[in-house]
């Protein structure tokens, strides 16, 4: 199932058409272009988390075996939506289509196709909402902007809004504000209504509800996963770890993506913490219960993402833990910074978060409990409570991608900043407009990081690739680090496509390399167990 | 969360500005707005008529007198022949002022109503009271 | 699309009211009638509007954010890009609203070879911020029709915004940048591919109907004159609710009454509503504290959820043997 659609050669996909087409966008069929959209969800997913219209189909096909009454379906789906988000209906009526938006969309950039231009985006739903809810829309029609909902529209709907990955950068631009996110989100939630959801997603949607993470990693096997990484910290530190899961009356659950535990370069950034949380003496627990900070439910609708945070607070209160530390990741950071307390609060036994090595108190968490990992260590660092030597990241030269979540849904800027700075010695920015609120998505964001789903992904992902080889090019730069999980996996993947220089990893993975922990042994391999350039192994100088 | 502590402020706010026309007004009578007539110089006169017909004068005297300023004190020409042939002196105070010599009553109630300031006065009569 | 419809529209309107006036002699219609519905439905549409609006509850947190969060003490808060209490709220969307803060970050992407670059690009904010502030001026400036005396602060206004003394009577820059402010917003439409290819009959009319707005304003100040003083002892009438139609008054002056009527009427069922909108926008309107202080959704409802007694009950022996502690044995 996951076959990858080996996409152009870099220099084809380089070249950018943005002219649009000659046929006014309504008479323009969409076409399913292969490369650009993802394989259909199995039934068995829908049925797990009991989403409705389960049944084998392929995106690819003609007919996707739609309910009969699919029509009503959706405009009562929309009305729905109309009456319970503000931002929904406010975002159908003010558009003024002064095209700020347009060339702020990566996959605008990436593509050339104007509807994936955010305002064009938007008006595919846009037309649709004036011609059944308004009535400049039922009495003038085309001459309106309304059209009628057709299957070619709602295929249309599926084609694009699986081309959007919510990373609000055209609402950064727009002069009311206009999110597309906001508008993606309810085009997908009229989606999942007719059980039309990819694979991609559906899977580790019904993997996190039943096994806890999007990997549906079971139990044991994340301890053994955890367990082997400390085997590589000891080979690397000689220090052994021995974390503790689910354990009650610890003072902190430390909740992170399931990515972390899975994979390079993901399980780099888990060592940094592993190593960190030891060097600490921290007390906390993992749990395996709740072990996925990201939510890929809030990529089909807002109950299905309810339903998958319910246990990051279930867990802190059956272990008694008094406050949650949560790791890197993107779109995790702007749920639970916007949407877990609203859906799950108030947390009120937990207590206001409060760092146990320097006491500060985080104020400004003192609602949701919940804190980031990298306000947590950039504390730390401040208060000079870390041994920390940069010079072992001295073979990198660093460049930081923001992650759009926690760029524009939160505005987290300072803390990696500081961090990265205290632990590399050589940190360099990309372009003022493509960094902080104005970041550029890894293109792969939002359930979009499928295999089949590739061309799409290196066209959404060309601006970001871009700005990176920039700084390769003028500084050097070889490695590109981020706080986002899906960032690690899927910037991994851009950059072998367009600048195979540059690796990439997560901040804790330098804190991990230049963390000096009591009684280590001198240290020749980084976290990745690669050699220490300029340093020369212990046992080479004893056998001489 | 729907904010009605705001909105409808917000809202009272907006309706207040835009029926401000009404609220100040309502129930008022409509000012009768005449330029007065009467002066001893017009009372004389055996045919009662201005330079140019009533209704141009009404619409368009800020014009002729542009360029009544602009032929007399640029090209130096004093003399205005009208739309019927007849000749008038170009001069602000010695033909218009000498029939209307009531400034105040002619000139500033239309003024004063429309929400006008011309620049006349600035330099004739500068230092008298009345300007309109 | 649209443009050609739009402009016949527009024409049709203006020779609607032309015919109206001076061949059947329709001035009360037109004076009077016309401009009552228009501002009544101005007003209740933007009140229906804007309540329907609210009665739309904003369920989610979702500032979007600009700037550095609030976080650890010694790190500096962008207080008005990303603001974590109501004074930074304010200020942010003071600027948004009388500064077009966020078109002005407007940048301009360009390819070549093979490169993204990209550039400030502040004309669309220039024309833009210039149009609104031009049409609210206008707009303020008309009340001097609707005021006997004319306040003082019209009056400055007035001085202020004729302060080159060019002509007889001033020549006021706003009624001639509110009319080029449009032109270029039209000529832009138009001109850059993309925005052309997005424009809707509804983004050229309004264009068509103020740039017509203007420039009968214009052609009536400084061209073929009305009566003022007429013109005025009719709109007095109208606010003081004794309509009353004077003699005399030019056919133009009706033609830019009835558009200003139409202009009025459109607005509430239009993109136009962004005026109001604009206010509540949920991305900007609200602080990024929702770590500090909760958000309530009004519609909040339990959910379906895998409690953690149904997750062990799967795993319990793999938790066992993993020495994973369980809570039933």
């Amino acid at each position: 199932m996951a076959k990858t659609a080996k996409p152009p050669k870099p220099e084809e996909l380089s070249k950018i058409d943005y002219r649009p087409p000659r046929t006014h966008w309504m008479d323009t069929p969409v076409q399913f272009k292969e490369g650009t959209f993802c394989y259909a969800s199995r039934p068995k997913y829908l049925e797990e988390v009991d989403f409705p219209n389960a049944r084998e189909w392929s995106s690819a096909d003609e007919d996707w075996k739609l309910p009969d009454n699919w029509k009503e379906i959706l405009l009562e789906g929309i009305k729905d939506r109309l009456k319970k988000y503000r931002s929904f209906q406010l975002f159908m009526d003010i558009c003024v289509r002064c095209g700020a938006c347009a060339d702020k969309c990566h996959f605008f950039l990436g593509s050339g196709d104007p509807k994936n231009m955010p305002v064009l985006r938007a008006e595919l739903i846009r037309s649709v909402y004036r011609k059944y809810f308004t009535l400049g829309g039922k009495l003038f029609g085309k001459r309106a902007g309304a059209r009628e909902l057709t299957y070619d529209v709602f295929k249309e709907w599926w084609y694009y809004f699986f081309q959007c990955t919510e990373c609000r950068r055209c609402s950064v631009f727009c002069p009311y504000g206009i999110d597309t996110a906001e508008i993606t989100m309810m085009g997908r939630e009229l989606i999942n209504l007719l059980g039309c959801n990819t694979d991609w997603i559906m899977g580790p949607v019904a993997n996190c509800y039943k096994k806890g993470n999007h990997l549906g990693l079971e139990p044991h096997t994340i301890k053994m996963n955890i367990e082997m990484m400390c085997d590589d910290i000891e080979e690397i530190t000689g220090i052994r770890i021995e974390p503790t899961f689910n354990r009650k009356g610890a003072e902190i659950l430390f909740v992170t993506p399931s990515g972390d535990l899975f994979g390079m370069p993901g399980i780099y950034t888990c060592m940094g913490y592993l190593m960190l949380f030891h060097e600490l003496g921290l007390d906390y627990t993992w749990s395996t219960y709740a072990s996925e900070g990201g939510n890929f439910g809030f990529f089909t609708s807002n109950e299905m993402a309810k339903r998958l945070y319910y246990k990051i607070y279930a867990e802190a209160k059956r272990l008694g833990v008094k406050w949650i530390l949560g790791g890197e990741c993107g779109h995790m950071w702007r749920l639970v910074h916007q949407y877990l307390d609203t859906w799950h609060g108030p947390a009120d036994f937990l207590e206001v978060p409060k760092s146990p090595i320097t006491g500060t108190v985080f104020e400004h968490a003192k609602s949701t409990k919940m804190v980031h990992v990298v306000e947590f260590t950039a504390d730390l660092i401040r208060h000079g409570k870390l041994n920390l030597d940069p010079s072992r990241n001295d073979h990198l030269r660093v460049t930081f991608h923001d992650s759009c979540n926690t760029s524009r849904g939160m505005g987290i800027f300072e803390e990696p900043r500081y961090i990265i700075k205290h632990v590399c010695n050589h940190f360099y920015e990309m372009p003022e407009d493509t960094i902080r609120e104005k970041t550029f998505c890894c293109g792969s964001g939002s359930g979009l990081n499928a295999g089949e789903n590739m061309e799409l992904r290196m066209r959404g992902g060309f601006p970001r690739a871009n700005a990176v080889k920039y700084v390769h090019e003028k500084h050097g730069v070889n490695m590109l680090a981020n706080i986002c999980a899906i960032d690690r996996a899927a910037l991994t993947t851009l950059m072998q496509y367009w600048v195979p220089q540059v690796d990439v990893c997560g901040v804790h993975e330098l804190v991990g390399n230049a963390l000096v922990m009591k009684g280590e042994k001198k240290r020749t391999q980084d976290l990745r167990l690669e050699d220490l350039p300029g340093v020369e192994e212990e046992t080479e100088e004893e056998g001489e | 969360m729907y904010d009605g502590g705001k909105i409808i402020p917000g809202l009272i706010i907006f309706l207040l500005i835009i029926t401000y026309p009404f609220y100040t007004n309502i129930g008022k009578p409509v000012a009768e707005i005449k330029p007065d007539l009467k002066t001893p110089e017009i009372e004389r006169l055996e045919v009662k008529e201005c330079v140019e017909p009533k209704a141009f004068m009404r619409a368009e005297h800020m014009k002729l007198l542009n360029e009544w300023r602009d032929s007399a004190v640029r090209d130096g020409n004093r003399v205005y022949i009208n739309s019927k042939g007849k000749n008038y002196q170009i001069s602000l105070q010695k033909t218009c002022l000498r029939c209307h010599s009531n400034r105040d009553k002619f000139c500033k109630v239309c003024h004063t109503y429309a929400g006008v300031k011309p620049y006349c006065w600035n330099c004739h009569f500068a230092k008298q009271e009345g300007k309109g | 699309m649209g443009m050609l419809f739009s402009l016949v529209v527009v024409v049709a309107l203006i020779l609607i009211a032309l015919f109206g006036v001076k061949v059947i002699g329709l001035q009360f219609l037109f004076g009077v009638i016309i401009p009552y519905i228009a501002v009544l439905t101005f007003i209740f549409g933007m009140l229906y509007r804007v309540l329907k609006w609210s009665r739309s509850p904003v369920p989610f947190h979702i500032p979007t954010t600009c700037g550095q969060q609030k976080s650890l003490s010694w790190i500096k808060h962008s207080k008005i890009e990303n603001p974590a209490g109501t004074l930074g709220v304010i200020i942010r969307m003071a600027l948004e609203i009388f500064l077009f803060r966020s078109l002005f970050r407007n940048l301009k992407s360009d390819l070549r070879d093979g490169r993204l670059v990209y550039g400030s690009d502040k004309w669309l904010w220039l024309a833009g911020l210039a149009f609104h502030v031009s049409f609210f001026t206008v707009f303020i400036r008309h009340l001097r029709f609707f005021a006997n005396p004319v306040p003082k602060f019209l009056n400055v206004i007035d001085s202020i915004d004729g302060f080159l003394q060019v002509g007889v009577p001033h020549l006021l820059i706003t009624g001639v940048l509110l009319l080029l402010a449009a032109l270029y917003l039209f000529i832009r439409r138009v001109y850059i591919p993309q925005v052309r290819y997005i424009s809707l009959p509804a983004d050229y009319f309004p264009l068509f109907l103020i740039i017509a707005i203007a420039s009968t304003g214009i052609l009536m100040r400084y061209f073929t004159k009305v009566d003022i003083v007429k013109v005025k002892t009719l709109t007095m009438g109208l606010a003081s609710l004794h309509p009353h139609i004077p003699d005399g008054i030019g056919a133009i002056f009706f033609v830019h009454l009835f558009l200003v009527s139409v202009l009025f009427t459109y607005f509430p069922f239009s993109k136009l509503v962004h005026m109001g909108g604009v206010f509540l926008s949920p991305t900007r309107n609200l602080a990024n504290n929702s770590r500090m202080k909760r958000h309530v959704n009004p519609w909040n409802y339990p959910v379906k959820v895998h409690t953690y007694e149904e997750y062990e009950e799967e795993f319990r022996e793999k938790m066992k043997s993993a020495d994973i502690p369980v809570e039933k044995e």
